[in-house]
């Protein structure tokens, strides 16, 4: 009896500083944003109605929405082709998938957004070549635009797509590729029949972690849109510190909290959590 | 027994989604040796002036330390509040884990950007209490970068405990261990490897952490992403360029040597 108990206080001490730190530092604060969002400027639920009616924020709504699924389907897709080849190729192969991988995932967002700025601005590589070959006379807007944007979260996003799927791509049983090759089909029919659909949870779950993700974004589509293709999590930041419009801004974050909760729930609705690492 | 390889379609896709994975990153090299003070190619010569304006800059040496200081105590703060939590739940396995876990894990998962005005939130109140805490110091920021941590940490610590093999703290027990001592001289030592990981991946996410930083900075407090930002936005400096060469030299090396001693274990 006396161990039980010891047992039960001895969790508790471990457990809540933890729990303490983030009741305070978190969820006390997200309320008092979820407050904000009911009281500023007036009380009521005149921001709810303003989500609802005003046409920057509905547009920008359906260009985040728009935005997300487009990266989504081209991360991936990408993110399948170079997983296929880290968890399937020969030693070398899969030495350098792994690395054209985990560079990219472990350099800071802010490099990488650089990177594409580099490359598609003006007077970056990308122009300055097209222009040297003497193929365009003047420079292609590739950045500041909502293709910058998307190039730039596909790039940041395929590794996040990569290990849900490298995760279903292991687990499954070699014997059943075979099978269906000594059967008769060809390479591509055994992709598409067998390969494919047998990692199908792995497709749903990277799906949807891109999804979820390219909602919230906001250091790419602030440095590649160049304020011209603006999304959710840029407004937000705009309502707060340039058009100090506090309540908008909270509204806006508790409505993209409740739609990426859902999602989340539907996603653990078909992929268990440990299927995802 | 033969292996199902990728065929050549598949290998030819896979060389072109790497290709595009790796050319931002080569692309910032020829831009760091510009000689020009914009952003633009070089044509003809090539100058390191970019890199010296790194070292004579004082503005980029004072938010390089800036920034190791947040990290390094964001880094201990959530690596020791993750460790003590992970340990609760391993030893005792309480009722409501699964809850618990969920609450802990949150700031991972919410958008980034809901949890940057949330801690813009806090921190603008404390500002009222503290000038020490508040919008705009350093251990504000350390604060906000160790909520945002420390799901993270967590993460890895539980997986490096549930690799652990329980019979060696039941036996440590049933010899009369006390919790303390289960906790500091048996467990602990097995998972030195998952704490020494979650500290540097606590001080890693704090280092290049840029989506909250941005809300509850302005201008005390810059640290090295917010610099960067603020060349980014304005008029693009190349001595970002010559910033991200380095970065991305010094990512490539510790890859490299973790590739190199992780091969070395498994041999």
């Amino acid at each position: 009896m006396r161990s039980y108990l010891s047992d039960r206080m001895g969790a508790a001490l471990l457990m809540a500083p933890l729990l303490l730190f983030l009741v305070l530092a978190y969820a006390w604060p997200f309320l008092g944003v979820v407050k904000w969002s009911f009281t500023l400027p007036t009380p009521g639920l005149g921001q709810y109605e303003a989500l609802l009616t005003d046409d920057l924020v509905q547009s920008v709504f359906i260009r985040t929405l728009r935005i997300a699924a487009v990266v989504t389907v081209v991360s991936v897709a990408a993110a399948y082709a170079i997983t296929v080849v880290w968890v399937r190729g020969t030693p070398a192969q899969r030495l350098i998938a792994e690395f054209c991988i985990l560079v990219p995932f472990w350099i800071s967002v802010l490099t990488r957004a650089f990177g594409w700025v580099a490359l598609l601005s003006n007077r970056g590589l990308i122009n300055t070549w097209l222009q040297a070959i003497g193929f365009i006379s003047e420079p292609l807007a590739l950045v500041r635009n909502e293709f910058g944007v998307i190039v730039g979260m596909t790039h940041f996003l395929i590794p996040f797509a990569v290990f849900p799927l490298a995760s279903a791509m292991r687990s499954l049983d070699d014997r059943v590729l075979l099978a269906a090759r000594g059967l008769g089909s060809s390479r591509m029919r055994t992709f598409w029949t067998v390969f494919v659909p047998m990692t199908r949870s792995g497709i749903i779950g990277a799906a949807m972690i891109v999804f979820v993700f390219s909602l919230g974004f906001f250091v790419t589509p602030a440095i590649l849109g160049g304020g011209r293709s603006v999304m959710i999590a840029e407004l937000i930041y705009l309502r707060i510190f340039q058009s100090p419009d506090w309540g908008l801004g909270a509204a806006i974050s508790v409505v993209l909290v409740l739609f990426v909760g859902a999602l989340m729930a539907l996603l653990f609705r078909y992929v268990r959590p440990k299927q995802l690492i | 027994m033969p292996t199902y390889r990728p065929g050549p379609v598949s290998l030819i896709i896979a060389a072109l989604v790497a290709l595009f994975l790796l050319m931002p990153l080569l692309a910032v090299i020829p831009v760091s040796l510009t000689p020009s003070r914009m952003l633009a190619m070089p044509s003809g010569e090539l100058s390191l002036r970019h890199y010296r304006a790194l070292v004579e800059d004082p503005r980029w040496l004072q938010s390089i330390l800036l920034s190791i200081r947040i990290g390094v105590v964001s880094s201990a703060f959530s690596t020791v509040l993750a460790l003590c939590f992970s340990l609760g739940v391993w030893m005792f396995q309480p009722r409501f884990t699964a809850a618990l876990v969920g609450f802990v894990l949150l700031p991972m998962v919410v958008p980034p950007v809901v949890s940057a005005i949330t801690l813009y939130f806090l921190l603008t109140s404390m500002s009222g209490f503290s000038t020490f805490f508040g919008y705009d110091t350093w251990l504000g920021v350390a604060m906000a970068h160790s909520v945002m941590t420390v799901p993270f940490a967590t993460v890895l610590m539980l997986v490096s405990l549930s690799q652990l093999d329980r019979r060696i703290d039941l036996a440590a027990r049933g010899l009369g261990a006390t919790v303390w001592e289960r906790a500091t001289r048996i467990i602990m030592p097995n998972i030195k490897f998952g704490i020494i990981t979650a500290a540097l991946l606590s001080f890693v996410l704090s280092w290049e952490e840029i989506g909250v930083t941005l809300f509850i900075t302005s201008v005390n407090a810059i640290t090295l992403p917010r610099l960067m930002w603020m060349g980014l936005r304005d008029n693009i400096d190349p001595a970002i360029a010559a910033l991200s060469v380095i970065l991305i030299i010094i990512t490539v090396l510790v890859l490299a040597v973790r590739s190199f001693v992780a091969r070395q274990r498994g041999a």
